[in-house]
């Protein structure tokens, strides 16, 4: 059964699948740019001192998204 | 030189890159990739090779060229700003897709990273459907081997359709090799076929519609295939480009416009809308990427980057990022501070002694009093302290800045400190621009490049020069030493300093945050867009490499800079004082004239007076200070630098006023060059002006305040 979600709540140190993306236009092409499409695997790394924002594990790459962010990105577990 | 980047059919939308070629047989190279891949270090091993490099420096924010030869051609290195994607959509981005696109390179050489190569495939898929002459170069092999990642280069190169080579620039391995096929693409005497990308079907038949009209119209200047993909999914920024290449406008071309009519009803029909398409063109290439990644390296160790991981724990962590990030500031400050000490000292001795010896010769002479007095009193005396005093903390901290940006650790740095720029509005890469701001202010503004929202851009290059670059560092370490040292015992002075250093910097980051929150919430209104931050794998730096370099670099520029500025301003002080009108010389008018309102915000005629002297270069604020103290009168012998203390104490210095130049000193307007910088990339005189009026305001706001709290609280 898969769960769906989005990115920022995904426990650090587990793996989720993009399902889809929130965002529109610029903020959208940029996520794109990032590797992000449906079926990328995304690894939540490790939150930063203040907790936002999280460190990912995108394509090779290790990436740090801000929670409103992260928030427009739908997962699958 | 001479020929114009037009005359030698290199043309260039822009005008950013600029490159100057010396005969019409150079072949320009452009060197692509995504940021953080050691393009630089390529850049630097191919033209440092044959002794062509030019002053460069260092860093990925400015473009650079460099030239070498190579089997007797000769070749134009152009290093264009690292990119994920022709997508662009930071300023960066824009100057890279121009190049790439429109700048006719012979040949594109993409740098890859070894270690992490997936991410890196996106961009080559990107540009080899933009042109044919392309070399992939996958950098950083030592560092992949030593993860236990395999590449297949061979297998590599046949699925792309294009030459790759392996290198390892930092060792020199591989550059031949690399210049060998550059060479043989460059002349085609290699053929390359690269890999098509094709789309889903409906896409593909949209292209169909649109590229015939296009290939008319644009003929063979630019891939029509291409063109035709990107009209299908506009672009403004693009098509400005495109119409700037080709001299017109091809959308309003009745046959373009007729097909691209046609080619989107058809994408509309089968529910493609803009961000379908692109989705789909996207999800395309991040395919293809995934499949060639898979195809051609082979991951040993599933592990590979646990050490990495392992550091960003320790460095990113709750508990520990915070105080290791201070405590890495403290380590470097120390170094600077005690490490400077000694040479500080040495060069004293040296070059007052040397004045003596001028004196002695200038008697012998029988050299008349005035041109002893303007030259060596005057023009000498002043390089002779922004030479001792100045450029050793400079020297030591430059190089250390270095190793730490090499490192990988300023966008950890970035991530640790994100939340407190979210705070104020802020763009989080603003962070790295401010640590950029470190190393020269000029530097960190063109740095802002980075961020890709106008305001937030905006935002960081009006606020940089609060952080106080490298060449404000002495200032406030002589200041602190001089006046807040003493208050511990001997020991432990050079901590005690660099604690209160620390907590100078902590006070100027807490000031950039502020103006950033100011600005956001008057002039700039709105809120932070959405950025993603990559924290690229660490590296272990060329130590070597960079203290030689930095010092030798830094060394030859502030003496240049110092002869260029702190000598004609030390003859200005010294005619200044002795050109007398009635009792008074015209440089007791200047001072005398700046002093009440220099009072009132702590400062004296004399230090306003500098910092104005100063603006071409802020190293020499000081060495003005103590100049005009000794010109108006009380002429000593300087045998060491604690009696430079004594020359300030002596014109009415306390401890308010040292805290009071610090503050100004970290806040006032930006030197010459920073103030330039900011004009050429606002492209505006209104932002400018705000740039200069901001720093300056709060800071003589803020030194009003200190000073009369202190005053009216009989402190001081």
């Amino acid at each position: 059964m898969n769960d769906i979600f989005s990115l920022n709540q995904l426990p650090i140190g587990q793996k989720g699948r993009v399902y889809s993306l929130d965002s529109r236009g610029k903020e959208r092409r940029r996520m794109l740019d990032l590797g992000l499409v449906h079926g990328t695997t995304v690894e939540a790394l490790q939150k930063s001192p203040s907790g936002d924002p999280v460190a990912y594990f995108i394509r090779g790459a290790v990436i740090a998204l801000r929670d409103e962010d992260a928030r427009k990105i739908i997962i699958e577990s | 030189m001479g020929l114009t980047h037009q005359s030698t059919g290199a043309p260039v939308a822009h005008g950013e890159l600029r490159m100057e070629k010396k005969s019409r047989n150079d072949r320009v190279i452009a060197l692509a990739g995504n940021p953080n891949v050691g393009k630089s270090t390529v850049f630097n091993a191919l033209t440092g090779m044959n002794q062509h490099t030019r002053n460069w420096q260092g860093k990925t924010v400015t473009n650079a060229q460099g030239y070498y030869t190579h089997r007797a051609t000769d070749f134009i290195l152009v290093d264009i700003p690292g990119t994920y994607s022709l997508m662009a959509s930071s300023a960066e981005e824009v100057v890279a897709r121009d190049f790439i696109c429109f700048g006719k390179p012979d040949t594109v050489v993409v740098v890859a990273d070894a270690t992490c190569l997936e991410r890196n495939l996106n961009l080559v898929l990107q540009i080899l459907e933009v042109t044919d002459n392309v070399v992939v170069c996958v950098n950083l092999l030592d560092e992949a081997k030593k993860k236990g990642i395999q590449i297949n280069l061979q297998m590599l190169s046949e699925q792309l359709g294009v030459p790759v080579v392996g290198t390892s620039a930092r060792a020199g391995v591989g550059l031949t090799e690399l210049m060998d096929r550059v060479e043989e693409v460059s002349f085609r005497r290699l053929n390359t076929s690269p890999l098509p990308v094709f789309y889903r079907p409906e896409i593909e038949k949209a292209i169909a519609l649109v590229e015939p009209a296009v290939e008319q119209t644009v003929q063979n200047r630019i891939d029509a295939r291409w063109v035709s993909l990107k009209l299908l999914d506009p672009d403004e920024s693009l098509e400005e480009s495109l119409a700037t290449y080709l001299g017109r406008d091809i959308t309003k071309e009745p046959l373009v416009k007729g097909s691209l009519k046609k080619a989107q009803r058809l994408l509309r029909e089968h529910g493609i809308g803009p961000e379908e398409l692109r989705d789909s063109v996207v999800s395309t290439i991040v395919a293809k990427s995934e499949t060639i990644y898979q195809a051609s390296v082979i991951l040993k160790n599933q592990e590979y980057n646990r050490r990495d991981r392992r550091l960003d724990k320790l460095l990113t962590s709750k508990a520990t990022g915070i105080p290791i990030m201070l405590a890495l500031l403290c380590l470097i400050f120390w170094l600077t501070i005690t490490g400077a000490n000694y040479p500080s000292q040495l060069l004293s001795d040296l070059l007052f002694g040397f004045q003596d010896q001028l004196t002695q010769w200038f008697t012998a002479m029988h050299a008349p009093d005035w041109l002893h007095g303007a030259l060596v009193l005057g023009m000498y005396r002043t390089l002779a302290w922004v030479v001792s005093v100045m450029l050793p903390p400079m020297a030591i901290f430059f190089p250390l800045f270095t190793l730490l940006e090499d490192s990988g650790y300023l966008p950890r740095i970035a991530f640790n400190m994100d939340k407190f720029f979210k705070k104020a509005n802020a763009h989080g890469k603003q962070a790295l621009t401010m640590c950029m701001g470190f190393g020269c202010n000029a530097c960190g503004v063109i740095g802002c490049r980075i961020i890709d929202s106008p305001r937030e851009r905006l935002v960081a290059v009006l606020t940089n020069n609060f952080v106080p670059c490298n060449g404000r560092f002495p200032t406030l370490i002589a200041i602190i030493t001089m006046f807040f040292a003493g208050m511990v015992a001997l020991p432990v002075q050079s901590l005690f300093s660099t604690l209160l250093l620390t907590v100078v910097i902590v006070f100027s980051v807490a000031v950039t945050l502020f103006m950033s929150k100011f600005l956001s919430k008057t002039v700039l209104k709105g809120v932070p867009s959405s950025f993603a931050l990559e924290l690229p794998p660490y590296r272990r730096p060329q130590i070597g490499k960079v203290i030689v370099r930095s010092i030798f670099d830094r060394t030859l520029f502030v003496l240049g800079r110092a002869a260029a500025v702190a000598a004609p301003a030390g003859l200005l002080i010294w005619v200044l004082s002795n050109v007398m009108i009635g009792e008074m010389s015209l440089l007791a008018y200047c001072t005398s004239f700046l002093d009440p309102f220099a009072q009132m915000i702590g400062l004296d005629g004399v230090i306003l007076m500098a910092f104005i002297l100063g603006f071409p270069a802020n190293e020499i604020v000081i060495p003005i200070i103590l100049m005009s103290y000794l010109c108006t009168g009380n002429l000593m012998d300087l045998e060491n630098l604690e009696q430079l203390r004594t020359i300030l104490v002596d014109n009415g210095w306390t401890w308010l006023t040292a805290v009071c130049t610090m503050i100004f000193s970290l806040m006032h307007f930006p030197c010459g060059t920073t103030c330039w910088t900011i004009k050429k990339e606002t492209k505006s005189w209104k932002w400018t002006a705000l740039a200069f009026v901001l720093p300056t305001v709060s800071g003589m706001l803020l030194c009003f305040f200190v000073a009369n709290g202190a005053r009216l609280l009989g402190l001081a």
